[in-house]
């Protein structure tokens, strides 16, 4: 890991991702207003593409931007606004499972960082990380090449559901 | 350099979160973007195993899995939307016409 030091971006850049993908997430998850967390969850999707760049993932720190934040975001964005009446404060049975929920979310996640910490995970040999070229070549490589097959699958997966989505949309049937 | 195990630490605590969101909200839209965070946590976690490990297959992974998620988030929202036209509400514990 030494040898990429001198390619490598200051890590506090990665703090800095850490700590906006890990605020913005939280107040997706515990805000009233559904908008907010809608706007919210922009910030996060940009943290995590940052998190990317910074795992030298240009390729995919790109894709995410296109597809969450131009795709899927505003998708959510037209369900929000699709959705929401003036009426419907979303405040009730904020706390209602809140004791249970948060109990076994402390046990899920001492489990997972118990395990992600003790584990001693197994490494390519020194040097074996992706070094700061550009990743893009090689996915659009596989792509075409060994992983040709669910590439098109992916293609039909994705037609169907556009197709699937707007019939379920539809007005009348 | 930063560890590996920051990021999968990081990752956990996103999926956590994501995790208690869906288990707490009862606005289907929320639960839906705290499965997108869920989603979004898995993918983090697949790019640093990818991106420590000097092998790119883990990215193709997270590119498949953003095809999911992208129809995931279509067919979702339509039924948000279709469930909101016949019953008025986007409250989860209000749409139990399937349970008996």
């Amino acid at each position: 890991m030494e040898t990429l030091s001198t390619l490598t971006t200051p890590d506090w850049l990665f703090y800095l991702f850490a700590v906006i993908t890990v605020a913005s997430a939280a107040f997706v998850a515990f805000t009233k207003n559904v908008v907010y967390a809608a706007f919210a969850l922009l910030f996060t999707f940009f943290g995590v593409a940052g998190l990317y760049v910074l795992l030298n993932s240009d390729f995919l720190a790109v894709t995410q931007i296109l597809v969450y934040v131009g795709g899927i975001l505003v998708l959510i964005l037209f369900g929000v606004m699709l959705t929401n009446r003036s009426i419907s404060v979303d405040i009730q049975s904020e706390t209602l499972k809140f004791a249970p929920a948060l109990i076994v979310t402390a046990a899920l996640l001492g489990t997972l960082a118990g395990f992600y910490t003790v584990t001693d995970w197994f490494f390519g040999g020194p040097g074996a990380e992706i070094t700061a070229t550009s990743t893009a070549p090689n996915i659009g490589n596989a792509l075409v090449t060994t992983h040709a097959l669910p590439f098109e699958v992916a293609s039909v997966v994705l037609l169907v559901a556009l197709v699937g989505a707007a019939m379920i949309a539809r007005r009348d049937k | 350099m930063i560890p590996l195990s920051h990021y999968l630490l990081l990752s956990a605590v996103i999926f956590s979160v994501g995790v208690v969101g869906v288990m707490t909200r009862r606005n289907a839209i929320v639960v839906f973007m705290c499965i997108e965070l869920m989603l979004n946590s898995v993918n983090l976690t697949l790019v640093a195993f990818s991106s420590y490990l000097g092998d790119a297959t883990g990215q193709m992974l997270v590119f498949f899995v953003m095809v999911v998620a992208a129809a995931e988030a279509a067919v979702g929202l339509a039924i948000v939307i279709s469930l909101f036209r016949n019953k008025q509400t986007v409250n989860i514990d209000d749409i139990n016409i399937l349970k008996w």
